[in-house]
C-alpha cells in the first residue's frame, strides 16, 4: 500500500498534467499563428516560437473584412445586451422573490419550464418576428432577445430568496420610500456577487453567439466577430496567419476575464446548469 | 395606497422581461409548432402559406438526407459524449485526490474551452487538423515512429477535412476537447459532497482503493452522471457550430458532417423552406426527449444495482 501510493501519485500527476497541457495547445498555436505569415504557418514542422507578423496580419485582416466596427460592434452588443440582462433580471427576480402576486407560481414555472426548450425551435420565427420589425441587420435583433433571460431570472430570484431580509424591504416601505427607490437604494446595491456573476455569463453568452448574428445580420458591417472571422473561411487560399490574429483578438477579453475570476465564472456556468 | 403599491409593483417589476420574454421567448415557440404544419415560401409573401396537415413530417420522414443528418447527430452525440464521461470521471477522482494547492488552476485549463467562441476555436482545429501542414497529423507521424505503437497508426497523412469518413471522428475530437473540462467540474463538485464517513468506514473495514472507487464513489456519483450526461445528451443532439465550421458551412463531402441542425438551418435559409424546417426542428426534438427519457431510464435507482451498468 505505502508504495503503491508514490506511484499512483506519479501517474496522476503526469496524465493530469499532460491532458492540461493538451487542452491549453491549441489556444497557444493560435496566439504562435497569430505571429506568422501563412507561408510560414504551413511549413514542416509549423512554427513554435512566437514571430513577428502580428501587426502585419491585422494589416491583411482589415483588408478583407471591416475588423475594426467588427470589434466594436462586439463590445457594443455585448455591453448593452448585459446592462439590459442584468437590469430586466435583477427586476424579474426581485419580483418572484420578494412578492406575492396572482399567477406567480405558474408564471415562474412557466419561465423556467422554457430554460429546457432548444433554443432552435424558435430561430425561424424569431426570424421572422425581426424581419416583421425591419430589425434584420440591426443591433437590437441580437441585445433585446439576449435581455429576456430565464438563466438570469431564476439566478436572481435565489440570490435575492438567499441573502435579503423581507425585514429589510418591509423597514424601507414603513420609512416611506416607493417600491422603485427601495428596489434602486435599498436591493441593488446588494446585489453585487450575483450580478458579477450573471454579468459575466451574459457577457460570453453575447460575445461568442454566432447562431443569432448568422441569422438576422446580412451587412458585412454590422457583422459581430465570431461571423467576421467565419467570413474570413474560405476552402481555397484562406488568409491564415490573418485568421489566426482575428480569433487570437477575439479570445483575448475572454482569456482575460478568466483569468481574474475564474472561480466565479465556473460556479456561475455548472451552478446554472446543475439547478437549472 | 400602500397596499395598492404592492399589489401593483411586481407586475410593473416584472414587465420589461415579460415583455421580451413574451415576444422572444414564447410566441416562436407557438409559431414554430403552427409553421411545422404549413406549406410556405417566405419569398412568396405570407398569403402563400397553406396548411397542409402532417404533410411536412411526412415529407420529412421519406428524406434521405434529413435522416442522414440524424444519422450524423446520433454518431458525433454518442462519438463526443460517452468519451467526456469517461474521461472526465477519472480525472475528477484524480484532481480530488491527488491535487490540492494546484487544484483549481488545473480545474481552469480543463475549463477554458468551455467559455471561449466556438467559431474561434473551429477556425483554429481546422488549421490543426489540415492534412499536409497540421499539427495533429505532424503529431501522428512522429508517434507513428514509436515502435509497437507506431504499427497501430496509419504511415500517411489523414485527410481529416475533406474525406467523408473523417470528418466525423474530427468534429467528435474538437467537441470532447470543449466539454470534457465542463463535465469534470459538475464531477468534482459530486465528489466533494460524498460524505467522507463512507471512506473512513470502508477504510477501517479493510476495503482497497480500487474497491472504494466501485463501491462507494462511482453509486455515490450516479445522480450526477445522469445529470451530466443529460446535459451531453441534449447539447450533444443540438450541435451546430462546430460541424458548420468545420466544414465551411457545407456539412462537408457526401455530407458527413451535416448534424440535423445544420439542416434545418439550410433548409430554412438556403432552401427557403420555413415549414419543412419547423417540421425538422420538432422532429429533432422529439428525439431528444425520447432519448432523455431513455438515458433517465438507464440510470434509475433499482435495489441492488449491477456492476455492468455502473461501468457504462
Amino acid at each position: 500500500m505505502s508504495r503503491n501510493l508514490p506511484m499512483s501519485r506519479l501517474g496522476a500527476y503526469l496524465m493530469v498534467g499532460l491532458g492540461a497541457l493538451i487542452m491549453l495547445m491549441p489556444f497557444y498555436f493560435m496566439f504562435v499563428f497569430a505571429t506568422h505569415t501563412r507561408s510560414d504557418i504551413f511549413r514542416l514542422p509549423p512554427p513554435l516560437m512566437f514571430g513577428g507578423d502580428f501587426f502585419d496580419n491585422v494589416a491583411i485582416l482589415t483588408i478583407h473584412i471591416p475588423f475594426w466596427k467588427n470589434l466594436g460592434w462586439s463590445f457594443y452588443v455585448a455591453s448593452i445586451s448585459t446592462a439590459l440582462t442584468l437590469l430586466f433580471s435583477a427586476m424579474g427576480g426581485y419580483a418572484f422573490a420578494m412578492f406575492d402576486f396572482r399567477g406567480k407560481a405558474a408564471l415562474f414555472a412557466l419561465v423556467m419550464g422554457t430554460m429546457l426548450i432548444p433554443p432552435f425551435l424558435g430561430m425561424i420565427p424569431t426570424f421572422m418576428i425581426m424581419d416583421l420589425l425591419g430589425w434584420i441587420d440591426e443591433p437590437r435583433a441580437l441585445y433585446l432577445p439576449g435581455a429576456a433571460s430565464a438563466f438570469g431570472i431564476f439566478l436572481m430570484r435565489q440570490f435575492i430568496t438567499a441573502s435579503i431580509p423581507k425585514t429589510l424591504v418591509e423597514a424601507a416601505r414603513m420609512d416611506g420610500c416607493s417600491e422603485f427607490s427601495i428596489f434602486l437604494k435599498v436591493v441593488l446595491p446588494l446585489l453585487g456577487p450575483a450580478l458579477g456573476t450573471l454579468g459575466l455569463i451574459s457577457f460570453i453568452a453575447s460575445w461568442n453567439n454566432f447562431i443569432g448574428p448568422l441569422v438576422v445580420m446580412r451587412s458585412a458591417e454590422h457583422y459581430t466577430l465570431p461571423l467576421a472571422l467565419r467570413s474570413m473561411q474560405s476552402p481555397m487560399n484562406a488568409e491564415w496567419g490573418a485568421i489566426m490574429a482575428g480569433s487570437a483578438i477575439a479570445v483575448l477579453p475572454l482569456l482575460i476575464l478568466f483569468m481574474l475570476a475564474s472561480r466565479r465564472m465556473i460556479d456561475g456556468l455548472t451552478a446554472g446548469a446543475v439547478r437549472g | 395606497m400602500k397596499l395598492h403599491n404592492t399589489t401593483l409593483a411586481p407586475y410593473l417589476f416584472l414587465s420589461p422581461f415579460l415583455l421580451l420574454f413574451a415576444v422572444f421567448g414564447i410566441f416562436p415557440l407557438v409559431f414554430s409548432f403552427y409553421l411545422a404544419f404549413q406549406s410556405w415560401d417566405p419569398i412568396q409573401g405570407i398569403d402563400a402559406m397553406y396548411y397542409v396537415g402532417l404533410g411536412n413530417f411526412r415529407f420529412n420522414l421519406g428524406d434521405d438526407w434529413f435522416w442522414k443528418s440524424l444519422y450524423n447527430t446520433l454518431w458525433l452525440a454518442l462519438a463526443a459524449g460517452i468519451p467526456q464521461h469517461l474521461v472526465a470521471i477519472p480525472l475528477a477522482c484524480f484532481l480530488q485526490q491527488h491535487f490540492k494547492r494546484m487544484r483549481n488552476a488545473l480545474v481552469g485549463m480543463y475549463f477554458l474551452p468551455y467559455i471561449t467562441s466556438t467559431v474561434a476555436i473551429a477556425i483554429m482545429f481546422s488549421a490543426l487538423l489540415s492534412t499536409d501542414y497540421g499539427a495533429i497529423n505532424l503529431l501522428l507521424r512522429t508517434l507513428a515512429e514509436v515502435p509497437l505503437l507506431g504499427q497501430l497508426l496509419p504511415n500517411h497523412n489523414i485527410d481529416w477535412l475533406n474525406r467523408p469518413e473523417n470528418i466525423k471522428p474530427a468534429v467528435a475530437l474538437v467537441v470532447f476537447w470543449r466539454y470534457v473540462g465542463f463535465n469534470t467540474v459538475l464531477y468534482l463538485a459530486a465528489l466533494q459532497s460524498i460524505p467522507k464517513e463512507l471512506y473512513e468506514a470502508a477504510t477501517m473495514d479493510g476495503a482497497s482503493a480500487r474497491q472504494q472507487f466501485w463501491k462507494i464513489t462511482l453509486p455515490q456519483l450516479k445522480p450526477m452522471m445522469l445529470f451530466g450526461v443529460t446535459l451531453s445528451v441534449i447539447g450533444g443532439l443540438q450541435l451546430f457550430e462546430e460541424p458548420f465550421i468545420l466544414t465551411n458551412g457545407t456539412g462537408g463531402s457526401d455530407k458527413a458532417g451535416m448534424t440535423t441542425a445544420m439542416y434545418m438551418f439550410k433548409t430554412a435559409f438556403e432552401f427557403n423552406d420555413f415549414g419543412i424546417a419547423s417540421a425538422i426542428s420538432w422532429m429533432l426534438f422529439a428525439v431528444i426527449v425520447v432519448l432523455t427519457l431513455i438515458t433517465r431510464f438507464a440510470f434509475r435507482e433499482r435495489q441492488s444495482p449491477p456492476r455492468l451498468e455502473q461501468a457504462a
